[in-house]
């Protein structure tokens, strides 16, 4: 080895101030592209909060400012029955995370800890599940839904959410386990715990930020959910969020509540930011971790 | 305060052998190492003891009760993990007492024996803490505490001091002889470090691919390994080798090796042929050249100030390493004479046993005359 064929290729530098242009002209991008990004997320939102507040044919004109008429609102809270799918969708979004991360957790434990031969057939079997589209299960369960005698009932949406919510939550929990050291949970043992003591007193403590980024994916799933929404409950006091605000009717045929449509949407997402910001410090570390170590 | 004993116990995982009818009878109140290449089963038999993993065959008794299926809490001992293993989001008192709080004793006795364990090891200042806010040495300690709070009867340790800087390592290592010293806990310690297992043990093991080489005091170890695997094992720098050609005369064989080297030597016992010779490089010394054993040229001096190391090179394939107390005054690329006396001289046949030869009998004896621990050895 010579030292001429190490030596990197003869270019002459630039100056110091074309670098500085060069990184100012790249931030200048980032910010460009940043900005798009929100628009292009948040706009909708906006829009809704704006059209909310604007009465009649003011909703047909194209002003970006809202209007600060809340009688949408009103009109929509003295609605039993959107109040009824307001309950109902709490109801069903937080059983559904609630035994969604359960019963994750358990497989999770299982399929992370303990060695079987099985293991690596019933993960795959596990991914299957997830990625089959709604609409292919969506017969077959109608069919077992009726044979359970759980037609127009919540609990049958509880049942179907389950079949999306448990296969990712025991994925994501599963890595979580698999990652977390072998040599704590064995001291542990020493120190007399048995499988349930080591779960609840050493895991979960620790698991905090993976459980709330999987219960609140698993929580949003459920509240956004149409399809089986609409097609499981037949009656309005029975009815989810989504589907009431989808079969909002007008005063007329003719007419389409577009204004009310836009406050209820607006109502609806406001629970779910609110879960977000609450937990947004520990979700944030939940998706990272076990990224680095560390 | 127990004994322990395995009998042919051998695990393999997923049919690949990893101990291999290991038998071993430790007494109690003794502080055994294990050492051995990495990859040897070291951890593997560690937690076999411990019952972290289940034996393949075999059985392990502890205190002379047969303990083969009896889970590890229930064991009698008590474990320090390489990575400490502290549980991350407990203060250091539950931590020390998380084992007592599981056994369901009442909060004032368990913060009692916290106390009295955490003053021992001198990390009461530190109760309120979590793990992450302790510097690695206190880390150990209180990993040592927990262990020391369940009043165990065997103490198994997994590379204890390896995350440590060297200079804490030593004050831990005398902490944990003192420990030993105070409590006469038999103790059970996994080191890739010399000095740790020559000065803590009272016996070495030495284990290679799974299987227990020799086992014997630091001091037996030292002066007469078994085989080739064991010389090379115990000391620091290694022991030098060399292949030697042997040519029967006689009753004796004349041994011939690179840099020039014919030694004449009389192989008592079984009169097998040496293939390979040994020297440590303590037991070396440098003239000049012709003057000694074998020649050889110096290549590169290593001084760390309070002792020097010379790397000789006697051939293409052998370099050997010198111990020196002082700087030789030969430089780099002299020639240079190395010359050893007769019982410093190890003869090893083909398949890496030593061979006794009429010197090394003198070496033997000087290995019994050293103070070994406590007259412990074997
Ligand atoms: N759970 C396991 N499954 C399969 N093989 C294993 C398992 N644990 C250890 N082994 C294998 O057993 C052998 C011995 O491992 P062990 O951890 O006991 O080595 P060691 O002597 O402690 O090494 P080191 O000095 O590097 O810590 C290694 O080859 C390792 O790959
Ligand atoms: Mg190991």
């Amino acid at each position: 080895m010579t030292d001429a064929a190490l030596a990197l290729p003869a270019r002459r530098r630039r100056s110091s101030a074309s670098y500085r242009l060069e990184r100012r002209i790249k931030k200048g991008f980032l910010v460009v592209a940043v900005g798009l990004v929100l628009i292009y997320t948040l706009f909708p939102y906006y829009w809704a909060i704006v059209s909310s507040t604007k009465q009649g044919a003011a909703l047909y004109r194209n002003t970006f400012l809202p209007a600060f008429d809340f009688t949408y609102y009103k009109a929509l809270y003295e609605n039993k029955i959107f109040l009824g799918s307001l309950v109902n969708s709490a109801f069903v979004a937080s059983s559904t995370t609630a035994l969604s991360l359960i019963l994750g957790i358990s497989a999770a434990y299982a399929l992370g800890r303990i060695d079987f031969p099985q293991r690596r057939g019933v993960l795959m079997t596990i991914l299957m599940i997830s990625i089959f589209p709604q609409v292919v299960v969506l017969s077959g369960m109608f069919e077992l839904i009726n044979w359970l005698g759980l037609y127009n009932r919540p609990s049958a949406l509880i049942l179907t959410y389950l079949l999306a919510t448990v296969p990712f939550t025991t994925w994501i929990l599963t890595t979580f386990i698999r990652e977390f050291p072998r040599e704590l949970e064995e001291a542990a043992i020493i120190d007399g715990c048995s499988h349930f003591r080591i779960l609840t007193k050493i895991l979960l403590p620790l698991m905090g930020p993976s459980l709330a980024s999987t219960g609140i994916l698993a929580f949003i799933l459920a509240w956004n959910e149409f399809l089986f929404a609409l097609t499981f409950i037949l009656t309005d006091e029975n009815r989810t969020v989504p589907v009431a605000i989808g079969l909002m009717g007008g005063s007329s045929r003719y007419e389409y509540p577009f204004g009310q449509i836009m406050a209820a949407s607006v109502t609806v997402t406001l629970p779910l930011i609110v879960l977000v910001l609450i937990f947004q410090r520990r979700i944030v570390a939940g998706l990272t971790a076990g990224a680095v170590k560390g | 305060m127990a004994s322990v004993e395995l009998k042919s116990v051998s695990k393999s995982y997923g049919g690949n052998p990893v101990i291999r009818g290991v038998d071993l009878a430790i007494r109690d109140g003794e502080f055994i190492v294990f050492v051995g290449p990495s990859g040897c089963g070291k951890s593997t038999l560690l937690r076999l003891i411990a019952g972290l993993v289940p034996v393949t065959e075999g059985e392990i008794s502890i205190g002379g009760e047969p303990v083969t299926d009896v889970p590890a809490s229930k064991r009698g001992i008590a474990f320090v993990f390489q990575s400490y293993a502290l549980y991350p989001h407990m203060t250091v008192a539950r931590n020390i007492g998380f084992a007592l709080e599981t056994l369901g004793l009442g909060r004032d006795a368990v913060r009692n024996k916290v106390a009295e364990v955490a003053k021992l090891l001198k990390v009461d200042h530190l109760l309120a803490r979590r793990p992450r806010e302790l510097s690695g040495g206190q880390r150990q300690r209180v990993a040592i505490g927990r262990a020391l709070v369940r009043k165990p009867e065997v103490f198994l340790f997994d590379e204890p001091l390896s995350n440590l800087d060297s200079d804490l390592r030593m004050e831990m290592r005398i902490e944990i002889a003192r420990l030993h010293d105070d409590i006469g806990t038999t103790m059970i310690y996994v080191t890739h470090d010399q000095a740790e297992a020559m000065t803590l043990a009272d016996r070495i093991v030495v284990l290679n691919h799974g299987v227990i080489e020799q086992v014997g005091s630091p001091q037996e170890l030292y002066h007469t390994p078994k085989s080739r695997f064991v010389a090379g094992f115990v000391g620091s720098p290694r022991m030098n080798f060399s292949p030697v050609k042997a040519t029967g005369v006689g009753a004796d064989w004349l041994l011939a090796g690179p840099g020039g080297l014919r030694v004449e030597s009389h192989v008592t016992g079984n009169r097998s042929t040496p293939a390979t010779i040994g020297v440590r490089p303590e037991a070396l010394s440098i003239v000049a050249p012709g003057s000694g054993r074998l020649d050889g040229v110096i290549e590169r001096i290593e001084d760390l100030g309070h002792e020097h190391f010379a790397y000789v090179r006697l051939d293409a394939d052998n370099s050997w390493v010198i111990r020196l107390p002082a700087r030789p005054r030969e430089d780099r690329d002299t020639k240079v004479g190395l010359s050893f006396r007769d019982e410093d001289l190890f003869l090893f046949e083909e398949s890496g046993a030593r061979l006794d030869h009429a010197a090394s009998h003198e070496r033997s004896a000087a290995a019994v005359a050293q103070p070994s621990g406590g007259g412990m050895a074997a």
